[in-house]
């Protein structure tokens, strides 16, 4: 099979947030940068199913600046085989990444399947598995849960609200959004490590995938930190007039409840 | 003055909150306001539609529509749109709105402003912002090239208006044709608690790894019980076991934004913060004093859970009562 997962490079979650000078995106200096958590549930499943099918590859794809190769390799120290980077600006927009994943993946002589995280946790968009799927013309399955493979297709158990699940089928090849309990991401091994450094990464411009200005749809501007809530009020007393009083204050005062 | 079309979503034959909340807003602005309702068997909800500002109700029919997919959904609303002239298209954030919102964009060749939790309307545009990096900063969307503008709004954002019973919509039978799909749900699951999903509901009782083990979430859902909550962990207690993942809250979890938020036990690590620090009215109840969830608490109880949470819904149940 021939498996191909995209990734994203993210600020670590405990990253404090700086802006930059002109409020259109964050002050990346210093920051630790990782692979989106729930990439690497998509990473995993991809190695999962390479290691069910014998002669399957696993590549993986990142849309960004020079700096997300680095992501890539530790895709590659996962276990993929290869990898391949486009080179977007720093402030791509979510279309204009989907588009780059799905042009570069058009390119492929065969995508029997396509993993990525649900979401990446910069953006928190959720948007570019079902526009790289629409892109590519290919079902997509998010929030996956669990998925059941066949020869021609998948059926997934779909995350839903309130607890709830679905269970969808789709026809291969198909798009699939990884949620955290799909699976357990492995660790890199150092000897790992040491072989991914010796990995082909592949490096494609937008113009090679037919990506140009006009693909980019919105555009951040005026971030703002949130304002410093001023503090709070803390409520003394046993715990029996702690709760009395809480009760009270929400109900007469905050009017919550 | 916008043409606004608002994908109307429901479930077990109800319509959503969250999809007042759009109406309202859309129509306390004077916009013309379209209410799009897909599925089987829904004809039915659009007079309540029209009640909460839906001026037109489009309704689509068909079997292929009884459960959601995001394949069918696009193929629907894309051609309704088309010679509509819609300004706006606006859903909630939820897990139907968010799944088919990007795959509608792609369709258009449009831009999406996702999960935005401030939106006015401003002539035939939208003016939003939406939380970056998790709640950690917010940005406002602009957007660039042709319309329309697609939107999807977090739940409790907007406020839900009141219905006006005098109100009715025009109501317009589509001919839907959901064309050849390659996705196919086979089968619901309902969950099994009946309580509110984490990210509509409007109180979120939350549990932290104080909790000690799963047993002890007890107190927590039945303090939700009483207040009609969601329950939520953090991520400690969820990676711990006590808790699902779907009750996440934080950047690696669920993003809430709850009139009130309840935290019992979470010391408030920067990625939980991050993903409930827009909820209206935060209690945090801790046995640390120093805990980082006080500095985004309105109000803060020092203490130990164990003695308090069950005292608490000895009190809720009292308010509840009257």
């Amino acid at each position: 099979m021939n498996i191909f997962v995209c990734i994203k490079q993210v600020p670590d979650t405990e990253t404090k947030i700086k802006l930059n000078a002109d409020a259109t995106g964050i002050d990346s200096a210093g920051i630790k940068w990782i692979m989106s958590p729930f990439d690497e549930f998509a990473v995993e499943e991809g190695l999962r199913l390479k290691e069910k099918n014998a002669g399957s590859t696993v590549t993986v794809l990142s849309a960004g600046p020079a700096r997300v190769v680095d992501t890539l390799r530790t895709a590659l120290a996962m276990g993929a085989d290869n990898g391949i980077h486009i080179e977007l600006p720093e402030n791509a927009d979510n279309n204009m990444s989907a588009k780059a994943l799905a042009g570069a993946l058009k390119k492929e002589p065969q995508v029997d399947i396509v993993f990525m995280g649900k979401e990446a946790i910069d953006d928190g968009a959720a948007q570019v598995s079902q526009l790289t799927s629409e892109y590519m013309g290919i079902p997509c399955v998010t929030v996956a849960l669990a998925v059941e493979y066949s020869a021609t297709s998948v059926k997934c158990k779909r995350e839903i609200e309130g607890g709830a699940f679905e269970m969808i089928e789709a026809s291969l090849p198909a798009l699939i959004a990884a949620q955290k309990g799909l699976n357990e991401p492995r660790y890199a091994s150092l000897p790992n490590i040491m072989k991914a450094k010796k990995k082909e990464v592949k490096m494609l411009k937008a113009a090679d995938v037919g990506v140009s200005d006009a693909d980019q749809k919105i555009r951040y501007k005026g971030l703002q930190l949130p304002p410093p809530k001023p503090a709070g009020k803390k409520i003394s007393g046993d715990p029996a007039a702690q709760a009395k009083e809480l009760v009270r204050l929400l109900h007469e005062e905050a009017k919550v409840i | 003055m916008a043409k606004v079309f608002i994908i109307a979503e429901h479930r077990d034959g109800r319509l959503k909150k969250s999809t007042f909340e759009l109406l309202g807003a859309s129509s306390a602005a004077g916009n013309e306001t379209h209410a799009l309702l897909l599925g089987e068997g829904v004809a039915g909800l659009a007079a309540e539609l029209g009640q909460y500002g839906a001026q037109k109700v489009h309704v689509a029919e068909n079997a292929a529509l009884k459960f959601y997919t995001a394949e069918a959904y696009t193929n629907v609303i894309a051609e309704i749109l088309k010679g509509a002239g819609p300004d706006i298209v606006l859903a909630s954030h939820t897990p139907t709105g968010r799944d088919f919102m990007p795959r509608l964009a792609a369709r258009l060749n449009v831009g999406l402003a996702s999960d935005c939790t401030q939106l006015t309307f401003e002539g035939t545009q939208i003016k939003a912002r939406r939380p970056v990096y998790s709640g950690k900063a917010t940005a406002e969307v602009e957007f660039l090239g042709a319309g329309p503008q697609l939107a999807t709004v977090r739940a409790n954002a907007l406020g839900i208006p009141k219905p006006d019973a005098s109100k009715t919509a025009e109501v317009l039978t589509v001919n839907a044709q959901v064309g050849s799909l390659k996705t196919k749900v086979t089968e619901v699951v309902k969950g099994s608690s009946g309580r509110p999903d984490v990210t509509e509901a409007s109180i979120v009782v939350s549990g932290g790894r104080s909790l000690k083990n799963s047993e002890n979430f007890k107190m927590i859902e039945d303090m939700a019980d009483v207040l009609g909550a969601a329950v939520g962990a953090s991520r400690a207690a969820v990676d711990a076991g006590y808790r699902p993942h779907r009750d996440q809250v934080g950047q690696t979890g669920k993003v809430v934004s709850p009139t009130l938020y309840i935290a019992c036990g979470i010391s408030g690590a920067i990625q939980h913060l991050a993903g409930m620090r827009t909820s209206k009215t935060i209690v945090a109840i801790n046995q640390d004093g120093e805990a980082p969830i006080f500095q985004v608490a309105d109000y803060g109880i020092v203490g130990d859970i164990f003695a308090i949470v069950p005292l608490l819904t000895e009190e809720f149940k009292k308010v509840k009562e009257h």
